[in-house]
């Protein structure tokens, strides 16, 4: 049966916050904000905004009658500036009028003067500075101090890679109206349903339970809409409770752009440590996050970047140390990865440094330090069911290097301009928050008296197809078919102090609520049908395939008919569960525990070829051995794996944030900020799915999917500068994404232009 | 009044001419699977179909309903997702779902309808031209993959098709487009040209790819006249010794052209990289000069072509040639009252060579850092004339002019070739921007001159004597 949310896309029929029909009078909200990086506010004048055409409102921190905070983890971030201005795209006001243009055309007729203060934009200057959002952390596994005198080779080096933006198709947006009683009703297209619950009850200064709030699906997200779509059902919200009308508001592309966060920037240092046949000893590090002008979730981001410094390597003494400096851009945020890529591209960088310097192939030294079952990682937690090496394995048996590897120079040898590259890139992504408490999640099912099903989760369609996996999982469950089964809006007066759909977590959380609830209903179900046909033990009825079965026998019962007997014996047909991840737990002082439920793992190989006269790049491929679990659904696990591809692959080259001097941000729209298109994509995709890799801890023996992919992506800038170097044999190696054709062609001719 | 067909609708409206045709069709229409991601044609979230009857035939254009005044609508057949709307899904629906190619779901409405047009203009359809034709539309999850499936599936499901029948009946007994599809022609010739003008136009509008880009907040609440309505030439006549090119006339037109390909055969491939399909579609050659953007790929190789404007007010006519046209940043030797009428650019002879070079962060649908154009007659590997340009290094769409002046009587060499590409620097001044820094602009000039010969004369300039 097809994905009932992909019948409405491809029909145009799928409901997004823009698409949600408002009544007549609501009115139309555009943000005003601030046009320095920072300074005090000195003076704003809204008397003419305010008298401008069809203004009904300007909403500023003054109005706000609760407190003006969102920030999430540590309440450093105001809705609304109140006396000083952090970064480009702060918040000051929100013009509402009866319509959209009506409200652009006033904001510009606010005046507002600042007095300018100095702006940090670099991470190592605000450390420097010590504005750090929180004191430093370290990871530390083994003595690093008594470690290097062990070591044959020791490289030391700095590694920097940009940040991202998630370009999210459907740009941030909420409508809100006013309820009866005054309470509040939000369409909210945020990945955190209760974050967004629960901040305009702040804002607002009432009890959650006069806020409701409806996610019916998201047009893309990727980490961007688990903080940063707050604010604006927020601002949303307190213009309708203050007008008493409906208020819409959605950013326009470039606003989005210049305002909400992104991927950190992180700039890093790193000293790794070998013996002469490349087994990895000691590896230090530290990261300067650029966490921007508040916390946001920088602060777990950092964390995530310690857990996978030594991304699928057994390092026996490790010391890392991750600082989130705060600056003076729009804060940064969640995005696919959350902090783990920045850290796995810093040790990468490392081993293929090392490499060169060694005057071996990387891979070498990838081979010889895979994790293997029971090694520890920094934090504590040993490898179960580790699967680093089968992956690595069978993707060289389908793939062998060393061939591709002599192709290449075969390749390269007779051709001058155009070289070929290649890379091995082997992942590994801890699943779970790294907040314990987030991972937990709850599932209410309703079967009704047509035998029709109704699931409602903490779960949020944002293209990863939960909503898909979740009906499977119940028609699995339930032994019916899936066109039974509807997968509910999340709602937050449905399902309580949901988490965010994040950290891949998503089915996984869920899915095990699912379970749970339908497995409440299958009992009462068995007892009813045990009933019927005077068995006296229920264990004996199973349902299958719609039917209902007696000692695997099949019986005259259907699943229809059961339902509406259960129904006149006043059976109750809906049920709750909640089920939160066992076994998992954190020590932050010590920084050492059981974070992760279990590890995904996998390895690709990838090949790109390089025009060393113009500096432009082709993907030739990317192949890859993952590990799924088992699969629960291949379309949606293929398209998570292709798609995460593809954005590693974007973060790594054509997509560059640039900021002026004073922090404005230069490539703040799709003309300017260049995401891959259907051209700029691999040539060749191939994904294995590992064989015989049952998950014991996921649902049905399911792993999750949705970040890990990403990090393959990590690969091409390896394979590019392989190509690079076959070009300039002596070219002095940068780690400094994205890798565009500009710094190709700048590190390609360095020597001869100056 | 505005009369078109919308879907299976017919529509008479008498909202301004200047009317953002996405919001007419989102807000009023309440047709809201067409959806807005940039307004700036650069998403393909907001594609259509305009569908227009030329000789008796309605063809399809896939263009970006950000960008189209609801006044180019008029007398056309607009068709949104919902159009292709039947019973059963499209092969292409079915595809895009069954093949990975939807997840979130924003774009895909977008790449329905981009799809679909491919098929309503390829008899022979083959998934590189799909592909091409899908080169407007950006996806953030699916990275494309799957999206590539479906159209080799929608291929393949269309070649199952009775070739015996009309191209538009196998289309809808494949289920590609629904029925009513047929009964458009005789609509659409039902539909008269109207014009109402009693106003003082603040803007001429011909593609409004750049216009809806930069200003479309103050378009909507202007007058405007259209180059359609204003009957501004848009086709590509043979003279004698020149090639004469209506100002109206689309990037695309320029692209497809028997006459432009017949004489300079590389362009086809060169033009793809301007813009996306839905753009050039709607771009045209006359806009692309006036917008005066220093990187305007259609201008830079203008330049190289070394061609004249004929410009034309209700007073009066001139001509200018392109290489005297740019007093500045944006500053043209026009006036007010003027628009371009024809660009007509002179018949090589057959020993002219050309070559576009252009690189850009990505390499399709994107602005470039820096373009280059040359045309050049050599006779025994000396040179005879040349017109060589360059875009993205100075405020105006550049005439390297000092450069060609020392080519011209050079022996074609690799020091030759040095010695041009550092002249060439000194005629440049290049600022950073978003799309590179200075340094890197100068730098990629030089190789870009570097490119040109080497691709022009590969026997004689050897990569390993320059790089």
């Amino acid at each position: 049966m097809r994905n009932s949310d992909s019948v409405h896309h491809v029909r145009g029929e799928s409901h997004f916050i823009e698409d949600i029909n408002v009544p007549e009078g609501t009115l139309f909200g555009y943000v005003f904000y601030s046009p320095i990086a920072h300074g005090k506010i000195i003076k704003i004048d809204y008397s003419d905004a305010f008298n401008s055409k069809g203004v009904k409102g300007i909403i500023s921190a003054k109005d706000i009658p609760g407190e003006n905070q969102i920030g999430g983890v540590i309440p450093d971030e105001n809705l609304f500036a109140e006396d000083s201005v952090h970064f480009i795209g702060h918040p000051i006001a929100l013009v509402v009028a009866e319509t959209y243009l009506q409200a652009h055309e006033a904001s510009k007729k606010i005046k507002a003067s600042f007095k300018k203060l100095p702006a940090i934009l670099d991470p190592r200057e605000a450390a420097a500075k010590d504005e750090l959002i929180i004191p430093p952390r370290t990871f530390e596994l083994g003595n690093i101090n008594d470690s290097w005198k062990e070591c044959d080779f020791i490289i030391e080096g700095k590694v920097d890679s940009g940040g991202q933006e998630h370009i999210y198709l459907e740009t941030q947006g909420a409508v809100a109206f006013q309820t009866e009683g005054g309470g509040i009703k939000v369409f909210s297209a945020t990945q955190a349903p209760t974050a967004v619950q629960r901040t305009i009850a702040r804002i607002l200064g009432f009890p959650m339970n006069k806020v409701e709030v409806d996610v019916q699906r998201l047009g893309g997200a990727f980490g961007g809409k688990e903080d940063q779509a707050t604010a604006w059902a927020c601002m949303a919200a307190l213009a309708a409770h203050k007008l008493g009308t409906p208020v819409k508001l959605i950013l326009n592309r470039q606003d989005d752009i210049r305002i909400t966060g992104k991927r950190h920037p992180y700039s890093s240092d790193y000293k790794i440590g070998l013996t002469k046949d490349g087994k990895i000893i000691a590896y230090q590090a530290t990261f300067y996050q650029n966490a921007g002008a508040c916390a946001d979730l920088s602060t777990a981001i950092l964390d995530r970047t310690l857990f996978h410094c030594t991304n699928t390597y057994f390092i026996p003494n490790v010391h890392a140390t991750a600082l989130s400096c705060r600056t003076n851009i729009a804060p940064n945020t969640a995005f696919r990865g959350f902090g783990g890529p920045q850290g796995m591209f810093v040790i990468e960088s490392a081993i293929y440094k090392a490499a060169q310097v060694m005057g071996i192939e990387p891979v070498e030294i990838q081979r010889k330090n895979l994790l293997k079952e029971g090694d520890e990682f920094p934090f504590g937690q040993k490898t179960l069911k580790c699967n680093a090496s089968r992956c690595f394995d069978e993707l060289e048996v389908n793939y062998p290097f060393a061939k591709i590897f002599q192709e290449i120079n075969e390749f390269n040898s007779k051709s001058t301009l155009i070289k070929k590259g290649a890379a091995v890139i082997p992942i590994c992504f801890g699943i779970s928050f790294t907040t314990s408490i987030l991972n937990q999640a709850s599932a209410l099912i309703h079967i009704y008296t047509d035998g029709s099903i109704n699931i409602s989760t903490a779960a949020v369609e944002m293209g990863q197809g939960v909503n898909a996996k979740l009906k499977r999982i119940a028609a699995r469950t339930f032994g019916v078919a899936e066109s039974r089964i509807k997968v509910e809006s999340t709602n937050t007066s449905r399902v309580s102090n949901t988490s965010p759909t994040a950290a891949s977590k998503g089915t996984d959380l869920n899915g095990f609520a699912v379970i749970d609830a339908c497995n409440i209903l299958y009992a009462r179900l068995q007892k009813v049908a045990a009933e019927e046909l005077g068995e006296s033990d229920f264990s004996t009825i199973s349902f299958n395939h719609e039917k209902v079965f007696r000692n695997n026998v099949v019986t005259g019962l259907t699943f229809s008919n059961l339902v509406n007997k259960a129904y006149s014996k006043k059976v109750s047909l809906t049920a709750q569960a909640h089920h939160s991840t066992p076994d998992i737990y954190f020590n932050t002082k010590t920084n050492k525990g059981n974070p992760f439920a279990y590890h995904v793992y996998g390895s690709a190989v990838v090949q790109v070829t390089l025009d060393c006269l113009r500096g432009i790049y082709e993907f030739d491929f990317v192949k890859a051995v993952h590990d799924f679990g088992e699969i629960l659904h291949k379309t949606i696990d293929l398209g998570q794996a292709e798609g995460g591809i593809v954005q590693g692959i974007g973060w790594m080259t054509c997509e560059e944030l640039k900021w002026n001097s004073e922090g404005k941000l230069l490539t703040d729209a799709l003309s300017t900020y260049k995401i891959p298109d259907i051209h700029a994509i691999p040539k060749v995709m191939n994904i294995h799915f590992l064989e015989n890799s049952p998950n014991d801890f996921g649902p049905l023996h399911s792993k999750a999917i949705g970040e890990p992919p990403f990090m393959y992506g990590l690969g091409v800038y390896f394979a590019l500068m392989n190509a690079m170097r076959a070009f300039r044999p002596g070219m002095e190696i940068k780690f400094d994404t994205p890798l565009t054709p500009e710094k190709v062609l700048l590190m390609l001719y360095n020597s001869t232009t100056n | 009044m505005i009369e078109f067909i919308l879907n299976n609708q017919h529509i008479n409206t008498d909202f301004s001419p200047t009317t953002v045709l996405l919001d007419f069709i989102r807000k009023e229409k309440k047709l809201t699977g067409t959806k807005e991601g940039c307004r700036e044609g650069d998403c393909g979230a907001c594609t259509i179909l305009l569908g227009e009857l030329v000789n008796g035939n309605v063809f399809y254009k896939s263009v970006n309903s950000c960008l189209v005044p609801l006044g180019d609508a008029h007398g056309k057949h607009v068709v949104t997702v919902e159009g292709f709307n039947q019973n059963e899904l499209s092969p292409i629906q079915a595809g895009m779902i069954d093949e990975g190619g939807t997840q979130c779901g924003f774009c895909t409405p977008g790449f329905i309808v981009s799809m679909t047009g491919y098929f309503l203009n390829n008899e022979t359809p083959e998934i590189d031209g799909a592909i091409d034709a899908l080169g407007g539309n950006i996806c953030r999850c699916t990275g494309y993959v799957g999206i590539k499936r479906a159209a080799e599936h929608s291929i393949s499901v269309y070649k199952k098709t009775d070739p015996k029948l009309k191209f538009m009946n196998r289309l809808i007994e494949a289920g590609f487009i629904p029925e009513y599809f047929n009964s458009i022609k005789k609509q659409l010739a039902a539909i008269g040209i109207t014009r109402r003008k009693d106003f003082q136009a603040e803007y001429l509008i011909g593609g409004g790819t750049d216009l809806y880009v930069q200003q479309w907040e103050s378009l909507v609440q202007s007058k405007a006249d259209f180059t359609s309505l204003e009957k501004t030439p848009y086709e590509i006549i043979k003279l004698k010794d020149k090639i004469k090119i209506g100002g109206a006339t689309t990037i695309q037109q320029v692209l497809n052209s028997s006459i432009v390909k017949k004489y300079y055969p590389s362009l086809q491939n060169n033009l793809e990289l301007f813009g996306s399909l839905p753009i050039r579609n709607r771009a045209t050659v006359a806009g692309n000069i006036v917008n005066a953007s220093p990187i305007g790929d259609m201008t830079n190789i203008l330049l190289a072509l070394n061609a004249e404007l004929q410009l034309k007010s209700s007073k009066s006519k001139r001509t200018v040639k392109l290489r005297d046209f740019y007093k500045g940043y944006k500053l043209l030797n026009k006036k007010k009252s003027e628009s371009i009428d024809w660009i007509t650019i002179p018949i090589p002879s057959k020993r002219f060579l050309f070559n576009f070079e252009k690189v850009s962060k990505r390499t399709y649908l994107d602005i470039a850092s820096v373009n280059s154009s040359i045309l050049l007659e050599e006779k025994n590997n000396i040179i005879k004339s040349i017109g060589l340009s360059a875009g993205g290094v100075a405020p105006i769409p550049l005439y390297l002019s000092k450069t060609c002046e020392f080519l011209i009587g050079k022996k074609i060499s690799a020091a030759t070739v040095n010695d041009a590409a550092e002249i060439a620097i000194k005629e440049i001044s290049p600022i950073s921007d978003a799309r590179g820094s200075a340094e890197y602009k100068k730098l990629l000039l030089r190789q870009l001159i570097y490119a040109h010969f080497i691709v022009l004369f590969p026997q004689v300039i050897k990569a390993e004597q320059i790089v």
